[in-house]
């Protein structure tokens, strides 16, 4: 067995971590929860989010955390885009279809991205990158002490959008019922796309929290997506509270797995939850019964 | 009686190929093409006819390769008896993933997303794990002998992955006319319908997913045959679960011809983005995913509907 020494750093590395993984399923349950569809483009979004960030640091110079004001309206407005303009008119409607369109995208985004800026890895410096805060036995990196602060502040705020705002309202009336919102004179086609806006620009947020402590691939997205949607099944598809709390829990077992079983194998464990979350407990810990 | 002459004559035209070139390149262009037909014929079996959309049929084709490769290099079994046994291993993890996904309810995003994570959690391991060479990858020892499976030249491949692809159109000829087929079609149309005339749906999925696996695992049977070198990515990575399903979609939904249609074309598409561009990395996939996202848009049917359509 390991000493507290060792395993109160990795539960509390873990769940910083698990910040940003909640995040970006935060995203993925949101549209999850109103449009009823998986959105397999969502890696392919965070990369394109990432290197976006990046390129603000590279040629304007601007601190990931200071992009991230501009670049969520701007992906925002792609969401809102892709779901009213590619995805809606292309999928007929039909699940099926809107499952290969979104991974189409995903396609068409990843190797885009693959295609103009090749497969290298890039970096940035930021003075700030590499300082450590200590609490108790543990010496925590300050971006992603900074990251999990933000990640709280969005869910909230998000949660306060959903629960008080007109929009939010709709948002929940068409996920409980389309027809009836349709009916009450909702414009369901325009609250899909603003569902989509939102789960992108939790993206836009989650590329800027990761940009000073991680890399940016056209491969990069990939490796939060498979993690987000394992949250999202462990959380309740389309439950907020869930994705938060699955996120954190994903966190600390992947920090954990990682300690006992090594890194690569720590990523199998992540997996192993997954399957298992959806053949014995598909509807999750929040969600309800399908 | 009809449609099995079409076949006939659609394979035997093929068969002339290798009579009309013997470019190294056109021919290696046919079998890759070939190749794909038969792995999205798997996934059209399970996806086209069955209405079940898996996003990963890597783990089938990963399977089938490996077993393959394995069993030659670390046992010295024969390449032919690996080839069977292939296939059956294949099988046997469409089975299992079938059972289990199945057997607890998961349909549409739920499905596909799980057979995603089989595939994944397969790469992993085998990233990993020793006997399929971790890192290093899978190397089969070149011995070019007909005993082996390996040829010198490119002509006998094509034959054989020709008969693999037409034997699989046969079998979906066969299929489609059968009850079972027609048990399949109903369970995608109306799955509780299906159920309620006293169809035994969770069965026939299963038999539709060990079929399809099967089909698949041959294709991987053959790529490790005919490049001899499998690693993690080729053998489970996404690319062949999204070359699986493109094929059949772009061809033709739930059709016979469908994937090899849409493998042809696919393929062609390749081809002529990396002549138009040289090979610039990324290019012709990108292609692949807007040609995808145009054919869900405006011809759901795939190219077979837009022909059937015209006629």
């Amino acid at each position: 067995m390991l000493s507290p020494i060792i395993l109160v750093p990795a539960v509390l590395n873990g769940l910083l971590t698990g910040a940003v993984y909640a995040l970006v399923a935060l995203g993925l349950t949101l549209i999850y929860g109103v449009l009823h569809i998986i959105n397999f483009a969502h890696g392919a979004l965070l990369t394109c989010a990432m290197f976006a960030a990046f390129f603000a640091h590279r040629l304007l110079g601007l601190d990931p955390y200071l992009a991230a004001l501009g670049l969520t309206p701007v992906f925002f407005c792609l969401g809102y885009g892709l779901q009213r303009f590619v995805i809606g008119p292309a999928a007929h409607g039909e699940d099926r279809n809107i499952l290969l369109v979104t991974l189409g995208l995903a396609v068409v985004i990843e190797n885009a991205l693959l295609y103009a800026f090749r497969a290298d890895t890039r970096t940035i410096n930021l003075p700030y990158g590499f300082d450590v805060v200590e609490v108790g036995p543990a010496f925590l990196s300050v971006p992603r002490v900074i990251g999990f602060g933000v990640v709280i502040a969005v869910a909230l705020a998000l949660w306060l959008i959903m629960r008080f705002t007109d929009t939010g309202k709709a948002i929940r009336a068409v996920a409980r019922e389309k027809l009836g919102a349709e009916l009450s004179g909702i414009d369901v086609a325009h609250i899909y796309a603003v569902t989509f806006g939102l789960g992108t620009a939790c993206l836009a947020i989650a590329a800027c929290l990761l940009l000073p402590t991680y890399y940016v691939n056209p491969h990069a997205g990939n490796a939060f997506v498979l993690i987000a949607f394992t949250i999202v099944v462990l959380g309740g598809m389309g439950s907020v509270a869930g994705a938060l709390l699955g996120g954190l829990i994903i966190g600390v077992v992947e920090s954990l797995s990682g300690l006992y079983l090594g890194e690569s194998l720590g990523q199998v464990g992540i997996f192993i939850i997954f399957i298992l979350v959806l053949l014995f407990r598909p509807s999750g810990l929040f969600g309800e019964r399908a | 009686m009809k449609s099995y002459a079409s076949i006939a004559a659609v394979v035997a035209l093929l068969a002339c190929v290798p009579l009309l070139t013997a470019s190294n390149v056109a021919l290696n262009f046919m079998v890759v093409a070939l190749l794909i037909a038969l792995v999205g014929q798997g996934w059209n079996v399970l996806g086209g006819y069955g209405g079940q959309y898996s996003f990963g049929h890597a783990a089938f084709f990963g399977t089938g390769a490996y077993v393959t490769a394995i069993l030659q290099v670390h046992y010295g079994l024969n390449a032919w008896l690996g080839l069977v046994i292939g296939i059956a291993a294949g099988a046997l993890i469409g089975a299992i993933t079938g059972a289990l996904s199945f057997r607890s309810g998961l349909r549409g995003s739920y499905f596909a997303l799980v057979t995603l994570a089989f595939a994944e959690v397969l790469r992993i391991v085998a990233s990993v794990a020793p006997i399929t060479g971790a890192g290093v990858g899978t190397l089969i020892k070149l011995d070019l002998r007909w005993e082996t499976f390996q040829f010198q030249s490119r002509a006998p491949f094509y034959w054989i992955i020709l008969a693999f692809v037409a034997a699989s159109l046969v079998l979906v000829k066969l299929m489609e006319g059968s009850r079972f087929g027609a048990y399949l079609v109903a369970v995608r149309e109306n799955e509780d319908a299906a159920k309620a005339v006293g169809i035994d749906v969770l069965r026939v999925k299963l038999a539709a997913m060990t079929l399809s696996a099967a089909i698949t695992a041959a294709g991987g049977c053959f790529y490790a045959q005919y490049f001899l070198f499998l690693d993690a990515g080729i053998a489970y990575g996404p690319w062949i679960s999204v070359e699986a399903l493109l094929a059949p979609i772009i061809g033709g939904i739930g059709t016979v011809y469908g994937p090899l249609l849409g493998a042809l074309v696919v393929k062609t598409l390749g081809e002529v983005t990396k002549l138009a561009t040289g090979d610039a990395p990324g290019l012709d996939l990108v292609i692949y995913g807007c040609v995808l996202i145009l054919v869900v848009a405006f011809a759901p049917q795939g190219i077979a509907g837009l022909l059937r359509r015209r006629a």
